[in-house]
C-alpha cells in the first residue's frame, strides 16, 4: 500500500492541496486535518488601548496550542527598534517625518510575514497595529491578495471610559515608551495619543466593506459583529474570541492525590488514592476553602483518583471523560521498567519525539491536546475553576495557559501535591505553587541523554523516578 | 440476575441549568422553520433534549386556511385568535421542560412586533427560562423567492391552491407582516441575547451570549449554510477481520474490500462531483479504501471506529464467551453502554461534533469510515434518535448519497454490487424472543422425541440448538438442554 506522504511529497495536486514536508506530516501524523491552505494573515484594527495585543497575544497562544502555527508582528515593537519614543507628537497626523518611517515600519512587518508564510512554515499571522485608515487597511488587503494570502480583520470597539482607562493603567503606562515617566505624565501623554488617532479613525463600514471577512468586538465582547467568514479556521478564531472575556478570576490546576499505582511507578490504569493521597484531597479541601472563592466550579476526569480527590472537597464537580489521562495502550499499567523490558524500541522513540510519540493502541500527547480543546475553550467561558486532572493531561493545559512550546509540553513539571493557581494578568499569566505539605512520590521523568533504538537498558532507565 | 446499566455520569458536562428558550424572529420565508429544525436536530444529537413549538401547527389546528386576510394586523378576530394559539403553545413549552425533562424550547413563529417579545420576556422571566432571540434579515428577492417555491406552496395552508395563487396569496402574507415589523433594536434591545443572521449567513450580530450553550448555537448556526451540496457516506471496503466476524482492530481490505474499493472509485467519478473532499479515519481499512479513488483525502482521528476496549478483536462469540454479562449489558443501552476500556456510542457522538461541525460547513464530502461511526453520522443527518442510533442499518458495500432537501435530507443507497459479510447485529428483543420460543418448541420436540425412543435424531436437532442458545443470555435454558443432550447420547 502506498502511503498517502510517498504519493504526494512535493507535488501540486489537481485540486489545489499543496504539499510540502510539513503539510503531510501534519496530515499523517496529527490527529487533525488540513485547516486551511492560503496562509491567513489576520489584522487588528482599533484605537490604542482597545486590547488589540491582547487579544493577539491570546489569539496566537490558542493557535499555536491548537497546532496552528501563528506568530504577532507588532508595530510598536518595529517602530521602538528605529525611533525611541519622544511624545504623542510622533503620532501627530499632520507629522510627515514620522508618517514616512510609520509607513516603513509596516513595510517591514509585512516583508517579515512574507518570511514567517514561506520561509517558516507559518500558517498563520496576526498584525497587531492600530490600522485605523481606510487607505492602510485597502493596501493590506492589495499586498495579501497579491501574495495569495486570506485577510481576516479582527476589531476592537471601545467606548467605556472605565475600561480604556483600566487597559492604559495595566499595560500602558509601563510599556517601553515611558520608561523614564512617571505614570501621571504617561498617562496624560497617552491619552493624547489616543486623540491623534481618532482624527483619522475610520471603522470598517457595514456597507463599504461588506466583501471584507471580519469580526467586530463591541466593549470587550458584550456585542459581535461578524461578517463573510471564509474558512474553518476562521470561523474557529471567530468561535474562540467569542468565548474570551477579561473579568478577573483564577484556575486553579492539581493533580488528583498520590494513587496506589503512583507507589507502584506503574502508568495509567484507573487506581484509588493511597493514604498520602487522601490525605491530600482533605489538605486540598482545606486550602481551597481558606481561599473564599466565589463561585468556584470543581472539574474532574472519569477516574477514580480525580472523582476520590474531588469528593473530599465537599463542593459538587463535575467529571469530563476528555480530562482523563493519556491513554498508554499496550504499556498501560506498566512499570518503565518492564516498558524498557517489553517495548525498548517504542520507548526510545517516545523519548525522541515525546510530544507526537502515540503509543500503539494509545494516545500521544498531540491527540491529547486535541481532546482537551473543548475543555479549554470552556475554562475560557468560565470564571473561578479548579481541574483534578492527571499528570499529561496538566502538561497540556499549563502549556496552553502558560505559552510553552509542543517541545517543552511533554516534560513540564507537574509533581503530585501540588496545587497551582494561575490568575491572568497583563498579557500573561501570574503561577502561584502551592504545595500542601503532604509528601508524594515523584512521577516526572527527565529526558535521557541517550534515545537511540541501540541504546543500553541502564541508559533508558536513568531518568526513571523512584518507586516502590 | 439481569443487572440494570447506571453510567456513572454523561460523559458530557451539564450545559446549562436553567431551560432555554430560543425565539425566532422575522418575516415569513426568512427561513427561521428551516433554522429552528436543523438547529433542534443539532442539538438533540448532541445530548440536549430540545424540541420546537411551531405557530403555524398550533393556528392551522383551531384555524383552516382561508386568505392572507387572517394576517391582517387589523383583523382583531384573527388577532384573539392567533394570541391565542401563542399562549397554547408557551403552555406546551412549561409542560416541555418541566414535565418532559426538555432543555431547549424553540419558538418557532415571526414574533415580529415588540410587544410579543416583550410578552416572552417576562413569560420566561417568571418561569426562570433563559431567552435567546434567533433573527433572520433577509432582503434578497431570490432567496425569498426559492424559499417560498421550496416549502411554502406546499404547506398545508394551500393544500387545495395551484402555485401561483399560493405564491401571490403568500406573498401578501409577508405583506401584513412587513406593516408592524421591528427587528431587534441595537439601542433598545442591548441587553436581550440574541443573533441576527443577515441574508443566510453572509453576516452576523451577536450579541449579549449569556453561557455555554448559546454559544455553541451561535458557533453552529454560524457555520451551517443552504449552498446545495451532497454528503456522501460510506464504509470501508470488507476488511479480513469482517469475514472473520470479529470486530474492531486495524486490519486491511479483503479481496473483496479491494474490489468495492474500486467501485467506489468508478461511481464517484461517474458523478462529476464538484470539489469533493474525501475523509478518511486512521483506520488501515478506510484509508486503503480511499487509496483507490485517485482523489487526495484527509485523515480524521476523530473517524475511527468505536474502541471495543477488551472486547477487541473478538467475535460476538467469543464475548459472549468471556464476557456474558457486558455482552447482555450493552444489548440492554446499546447507546449508552461503554466497553470495558473502551466507548459507547454516546462517547462516539461526543468525538464526532466536530466532523458533524466541518461538515456543515463543507459543500460536497465523501466519508468513507465505520459502522459505528456511519450510525452516528446518518442519526444526525437523518434526525435518529439514541435509542435507534446504534441499529441503524449501515451494510459494507453501499454508498449513501444524502442530499439536504426542504427541511430534511433525501438518501440514495447505490449498492455497488460487490458481495461482502452482514456485519449487522439486530436489536436482540426481536431475536432473543424469536429465539426463546424456537428454543421452547425445539424443548418440547425433543421431549417427546426422547419418550419416544427416536434418539438419534434428537442428538442433531439438541446441538442445533445449543448453538442457538449461545446466542441467548438465559444461558441456564442452554444448560437444561446439554443436559438434555448427555441424556440422549446415554440412551444411544
Amino acid at each position: 500500500m502506498k502511503s498517502h506522504a510517498e504519493q504526494d511529497a512535493g507535488t501540486v495536486l489537481s485540486s489545489g492541496w499543496c504539499c510540502h514536508p510539513c503539510d503531510w506530516l501534519h496530515g499523517i501524523l496529527s490527529s487533525v486535518p488540513q485547516f486551511t491552505n492560503s496562509p491567513t494573515l489576520i489584522v487588528m484594527v482599533g484605537l490604542p488601548a482597545r486590547g488589540k495585543t491582547y487579544i493577539s497575544k491570546k489569539l496566537t497562544r490558542y493557535l499555536n496550542w491548537i497546532g496552528v502555527p501563528t506568530k504577532v508582528f507588532n508595530l510598536g515593537q518595529y517602530r521602538r527598534e528605529v525611533q525611541s519614543y519622544k511624545s504623542f507628537e510622533f503620532f501627530r497626523p499632520d507629522n510627515e517625518e514620522a508618517m514616512q518611517i510609520r509607513k516603513a515600519c509596516a513595510s517591514n512587518a509585512l516583508k517579515d510575514v512574507v518570511i514567517y508564510f514561506s520561509k517558516e512554515h507559518g500558517q498563520v499571522a496576526v498584525f497587531d497595529a492600530t490600522n485605523t485608515t481606510r487607505e492602510r487597511r485597502v493596501s493590506i488587503v492589495s499586498f495579501a491578495k497579491e501574495k495569495g494570502y486570506k485577510v481576516f480583520f479582527v476589531e476592537s470597539i471601545c467606548d467605556d471610559p472605565d475600561i480604556i482607562a483600566q487597559n492604559i493603567a495595566d499595560v500602558k503606562v509601563s510599556s517601553p515608551d515611558y520608561l523614564n515617566c512617571d505614570k501621571e505624565e504617561a498617562l496624560a501623554d497617552f491619552l493624547k495619543r489616543i486623540e491623534c488617532y481618532k482624527q483619522t479613525y475610520v471603522p470598517l463600514d457595514d456597507e463599504k466593506d461588506r466583501r471584507l471577512s471580519y469580526i467586530k468586538i463591541f466593549n470587550v465582547g458584550s456585542r459581535y459583529l461578524v461578517n463573510c467568514v471564509q474558512d474553518h479556521i476562521q470561523s474557529r478564531i471567530v468561535y474562540y474570541l467569542m468565548n474570551i472575556h477579561v473579568t478577573p478570576r483564577s484556575i486553579y490546576l492539581s493533580r488528583h492525590g498520590e494513587s496506589n499505582m503512583n507507589l507502584l511507578g506503574r502508568i495509567g490504569g484507573d487506581s484509588g488514592l493511597s493514604p498520602r493521597g487522601h490525605k491530600y484531597a482533605t489538605a486540598l479541601g482545606t486550602f481551597i476553602k481558606s481561599q473564599h472563592i466565589k463561585d468556584l466550579k470543581v472539574w474532574t476526569s472519569h477516574m477514580k483518583r480525580t472523582i476520590q480527590t474531588a469528593e473530599h472537597l465537599g463542593i459538587p464537580y463535575e467529571q469530563w471523560k476528555a480530562l482523563n489521562e493519556i491513554d498508554a495502550g499496550v504499556c498501560e499499567e506498566m512499570t518503565y521498567e518492564e516498558i524498557q523490558d517489553n517495548h525498548p524500541e517504542e520507548f526510545a522513540l517516545r523519548d525522541q519525539d515525546k510530544y507526537r510519540y502515540r503509543y500503539p493502541k494509545g494516545e500521544s500527547y498531540e491527540d491529547l491536546v486535541h481532546r482537551l480543546e473543548p475543555v479549554i475553550m470552556e475554562l475560557e467561558r468560565q470564571e473561578n475553576v479548579l481541574v483534578v486532572c492527571h499528570q499529561a493531561v496538566m502538561r497540556c493545559l499549563l502549556a496552553y495557559l502558560l505559552d510553552k512550546t509542543a517541545d517543552e509540553l511533554p516534560y513540564l513539571k507537574c509533581p503530585l501535591h501540588t496545587a497551582l493557581k494561575l490568575t491572568p494578568v497583563a498579557y500573561g499569566c501570574k503561577v502561584e505553587h502551592v504545595f500542601l505539605n503532604i509528601e508524594a512520590v515523584n512521577t516526572h521523568r527527565e529526558r535521557p541523554g541517550n534515545v537511540d533504538v541501540s541504546r543500553d537498558p541502564e541508559e533508558a532507565l536513568k531518568t526513571i523516578p523512584d518507586h516502590f
